[in-house]
């Protein structure tokens, strides 16, 4: 074991093995279900499974800034919404390849996140949380009145981008293998953040910011560095948000989408990235499941939050966690 | 652009702004005396419009309608900090905005159940409704009038009920030193629940008066929600006077800047550019204030003391 591996969680440790279990898990998961969904011609899984890939990898993106940097930021959809619309608009002038779709979706989320992050990581607490959110609203009404690109109703895409040249996200399995290896990058890439140098830097941060500036250490650099990082990965899960629906609107802006993020991260646990994706796995199979039962689901799943809030909280990977440690101390060892 | 025009947008303007101070004055209080991010404050302002409607059905008095309703929302802010948020008190802000997110997923939908989805609409009171010439050639509503004075009324009662009143001497105090007031013997669960009642009756006092002209429909509080949350961040949380200047602030940038955007625009582009570029420059505007005041002050214009 590496130093860096170990700041994470001491080898042996419940929460290292767990570490390494449950992303493996996931990931094989999502590798065999195509097979599985072919097989009982539930092909509707691959769509719907697809969708949670890609909030996951937006939800792997704030999850970085929640759970490692410890700022609340509640703009998140904002950075989703601009990778959809760079895709969107190049695509309604007719460069519908993702060798410039992606990185036009990537830089534009990444530069809107450097000018306001010089402005939100200015201020701290409350006012964080409210300037990120008001950035959010800010695009969310800019989207609005782009008439020549759709307004409020929004843009349809005629088709989903080309990789160079080639029609690889046509396919529906294909599609679901690329947000696969796209989530698995992600993954793979936040986790080698978090455990390197500056992710220390940023848990350092975290605990006490004080610390790490007599230490030396510009924090706020590390944390616009990372809040950079962050609104370019939702950039790209909105590029791939765009091709999956073959649609951007405003609503991808929403403070309610930015709450729902937030939401999927919480639900799952922060501070493990694994636990992004379980949360948004969570969130995404039950509202499509109680949207079935009752069109009125958010009655249900409002108190339900209401509930995880006050009685559970570090979510489902925290609760698997504590059932783990009772089972253990009930076993004696 | 006439001078008659400038003058319409500027009334509209103040009437967005005493709209806004209404519902940001029971945040930032709630904010600053209780360090709590209250996302379902927005609600409360659309449960006092439904409840109008209903209570107007029932008893065909608008006055009596108004008084029902701001009872009603009293006790609704009361209940839900009884029941819920005295809960979260000390947690963590993010656990704050899980738990009222929870609670505006449930509401509107509970409204769209009891209410049904349709706009619903109240009408103005037969004495207050018409117009009146203020000048020569400018006939204003007198209902949007009565929004601005009635605003304006609340806003000089907050004054003297937060600064030259026992209560209020407590709750100035609590904001800073909440610990040190529970210390001198006062119930500080108590007057939480007090703020946070009487918060959620103005923005429901907000939710009334507007809803003669906007229709009554489920959502409805969470946009204005955002541009209340705009309008404690710019005047500083947990600050009156603050909430009260910004919230004139931002009502008359918005509502000026959307009328003539497209206008000033032209004078420097083509017509079609400035057409195209106007409204999405002045739906702006607000969130581009608020990035520069914070830039110049990370907490405010007016931050309340020792936060």
């Amino acid at each position: 074991m590496t130093p860096a591996t170990a700041a994470v969680a001491a080898p042996g440790t419940q929460s290292f093995r767990l570490g390494i279990i449950i992303p493996a898990l996931i990931f094989a998961l999502l590798a065999v279900l195509p097979a599985a969904a072919l097989a009982t011609a539930h092909d509707y899984l691959l769509d719907l499974f697809t969708r949670v890939m890609i909030f996951s990898v937006a939800a792997c993106a704030l999850d970085l800034l929640l759970g490692y940097a410890a700022l609340v930021t509640f703009g998140q959809a904002a950075f989703v919404g601009l990778g959809a619309y760079a895709v969107g608009i190049l695509a309604s002038h007719g460069i519908g390849d993702a060798l410039i779709a992606l990185p036009a979706a990537l830089a534009v989320a990444g530069l809107f996140a450097f000018v306001t992050g010089i402005v939100c990581l200015r201020t701290k607490g409350v006012y964080f949380i409210m300037i990120t959110l008001a950035f959010g609203q800010m695009t969310f009404f800019t989207a609005s009145a782009l008439a020549p690109y759709g307004g409020d109703d929004g843009l349809t895409i005629a088709s989903r981008s080309t990789i160079a040249g080639l029609r690889l996200l046509d396919s529906p399995l294909s599609f679901y293998y690329v947000a696969l290896a796209c989530l698995l990058v992600t993954f793979l890439f936040c986790r080698m953040l978090v455990v390197s140098r500056f992710g220390r830097v940023l848990r350092g941060a975290k605990e006490n910011p004080v610390r790490m500036t007599t230490l030396g250490y510009a924090v706020y650099r590390f944390q616009l560095a990372a809040y950079v990082v962050a609104g370019m990965i939702s950039g790209l899960a909105g590029f791939l948000l765009a091709n999956a629906t073959e649609f951007v609107s405003p609503a991808y802006m929403s403070w309610q989408r930015s709450g729902e993020l937030i939401i999927m991260v919480l639900l799952g646990g922060m501070g493990t990235l694994y636990g992004a994706i379980v949360g948004t796995a969570a969130y995404l199979l039950t509202e499509e499941w109680l949207s079935g039962v009752t069109e009125h689901w958010k009655v249900i799943f409002g108190p339900a939050l209401v509930l995880i809030v006050v009685f559970a909280r570090g979510g489902l990977i925290g609760a698997v966690g504590a059932v783990a440690e009772s089972a253990r101390r009930w076993r004696g060892d | 652009m006439s001078l008659t025009f400038l003058i319409v947008q500027t009334l509209n303007g103040l009437q967005l702004g005493v709209l806004l101070f209404l519902i940001a004055a029971g945040l930032t209080l709630v904010f600053g005396v209780m360090d709590f991010i209250n996302l379902a404050h927005g609600v409360q302002y659309m449960l006092g419009a439904y409840f109008a409607v209903t209570f107007y059905s029932l008893t065909g008095n608008f006055l009596l309608a108004l008084l029902l309703a701001l009872a009603a929302t009293l006790v609704f802010g009361t209940v839900l900090e009884f029941l819920i948020f005295r809960h979260l008190y000390g947690r963590d802000h993010l656990d704050h905005v899980i738990a009222t997110f929870g609670i505006i997923l449930f509401l509107n939908s509970a409204v769209k159940i009891v209410w049904g989805a349709a706009p619903l609409s109240l009408p103005i009171p037969e004495v207050l409704s018409g117009s009146v010439l203020l000048m020569d050639g400018l006939l204003y509503p007198v209902w949007r009038l009565v929004i601005i004075g009635s605003g304006l009324a609340v806003a000089v009662l907050l004054y003297v009920f937060v600064n030259h009143t026992r209560i209020g001497m407590l709750v100035r105090a609590g904001s800073t030193h909440a610990p040190m007031v529970a210390a001198l013997g006062v119930n500080i669960g108590r007057l939480f629940t007090l703020v946070f009642g009487f918060g959620a009756m103005l923005a429901g006092f907000a939710g009334v008066m507007i809803a003669p002209i906007l229709s009554v429909e489920p959502g409805m509080g969470d946009t204005i929600l955002i541009l209340a949350f705009v309008v404690i961040v710019i005047g500083g949380v947990g600050s009156i006077r603050g909430a009260f200047i910004a919230a004139l602030l931002i009502g008359l940038v918005d509502t000026l800047g959307r009328s003539f955007a497209v206008d000033i625009l032209r004078l420097v582009m083509a017509p079609s550019p400035a057409r195209t570029v106007g409204p999405a420059l002045a739906s702006m505007l607000i969130y581009l204030l608020m990035a520069v005041v914070l830039y110049l002050r990370p907490t405010g214009l007016f931050p309340a003391r020792g936060r």
